[in-house]
């Protein structure tokens, strides 16, 4: 989902900085904010973060016979809501730019669009809407999504710079051919690493994620039960 | 061990999938020498090949010098982010074994404090 150093036409590369640039902001703040009314969660904020970083920089091997990162919003995007990803996000696009040149400064605001704005929006919505299903199914769909709707989103921008003869519509169609189709399985692999991560936060930072909001009562009283029934 | 059941099912999912990949990726490009190409740098192929007109208008300010020092970059960002991760799982699961120790001495505690039950 990086767009390389220089690959949208200026016009295009300042519009997206434009458009992403009030995300950030806001959602610097609100890690900010989310630090002083939940001091305690600052560790889970540390997570959130190196889950992403860890996630972004591993390039795994796909069925298209290309090769793709998975992103690792979902589970910052769930825990404390799209906001503060967007922030975290910035941070690992910006480390990228600048050491791995990897995306770039002038696609900065594209990128962080699609990968710390459109991704994390889309997991958590996925979250909240599939309130009543299993935990783990919410958040498998959550970080499957997330990763997804990145790289859709990158195949929109890109179809938007550069439709060439085909029109946007045939440009976004080789785009998302491109992108999204090698980006399936590795979609999945994302959700299913969300889900043992988030297994295992459940057993250690049940309170924290239940002063978050993340949990609801009746689902940490469950485990509550449990854990005390095996400690017994 | 039933507790660790669905864990262990996961983690076979993930390598099955990632072993399906390697298969069906080989597959799918056979002799174009390089196999598992990047999809950011397919993409910019593919805008070099749709739009030859279009030449990037910015460079990076710092590029790796090799792909062995790029290969070695990214391995610090992953090494930063486990790091860390790891880290905070650690931290927590010591911080929860803790409380759950201080818990189980104060009602140990309660319990001796108490008065004895009156006998009759």
């Amino acid at each position: 989902m990086h767009i390389a150093e220089g690959f949208l036409p200026p016009l295009h590369a300042a519009a997206w900085t434009a458009v992403a640039t009030p995300f950030v902001i806001h959602g610097t703040r609100e890690i900010g904010r989310t630090i002083k009314a939940h001091p305690e969660a600052k560790l889970l904020l540390g997570a959130a973060g190196a889950f992403t970083f860890v996630l972004s920089a591993i390039k795994l091997p796909s069925v298209t016979g290309s090769s793709s990162h998975p992103t690792g919003t979902g589970l910052g995007a769930v825990i404390f809501r799209p906001p503060v990803m967007a922030a975290l996000g910035t941070i690992v696009l910006l480390f990228q730019a600048l050491l791995l040149a990897h995306g770039g400064l002038t696609t900065l605001g594209a990128n962080v669009f699609s990968m710390a704005v459109v991704g994390p929006w889309a997991g958590y919505a996925a979250f909240r809407l599939l309130a009543k299903a299993p935990f783990s199914v919410r958040i498998f769909t959550a970080m499957a999504l997330a990763d997804l709707a990145t790289y859709v989103t990158t195949a929109t921008q890109l179809a938007l710079a550069f439709p060439g003869q085909t029109g946007f519509v045939g440009a976004w169609s080789a785009f998302l051919g491109i992108f999204a189709i090698t980006q399936i399985p590795l979609a999945i692999i994302e959700g299913l690493i969300g889900v043992l991560i988030v297994k295992a936060l459940r057993t250690w930072a049940a309170p924290e994620l239940e002063a978050l909001g993340v949990l609801g009562r009746s689902q940490t009283r469950g485990e509550a039960s449990t854990e005390k029934v095996s400690h017994a | 061990m039933r507790k660790h059941l669905g864990t262990l099912g996961v983690v076979a999912a993930i390598i099955a999938l990632f072993a399906l990949a390697m298969i069906l990726g080989t597959r799918q490009a056979p002799g174009e020498g390089e196999a598992f190409v990047g999809t950011d740098s397919a993409a910019t192929r593919h805008i070099e090949a749709s739009q030859p007109g279009y030449s990037p208008w910015f460079k990076p300010l710092f590029a790796p010098s090799s792909g062995e020092v790029e290969s070695g970059l990214f391995a610090l960002q992953a090494a930063l982010g486990g790091g860390l991760l790891g880290f905070v799982l650690g931290t927590l699961r010591e911080r929860r074994r803790h409380r759950a120790a201080a818990a189980d001495g104060a009602a140990a505690s309660d319990a001796a404090a108490a008065p004895p039950e009156p006998r009759s």
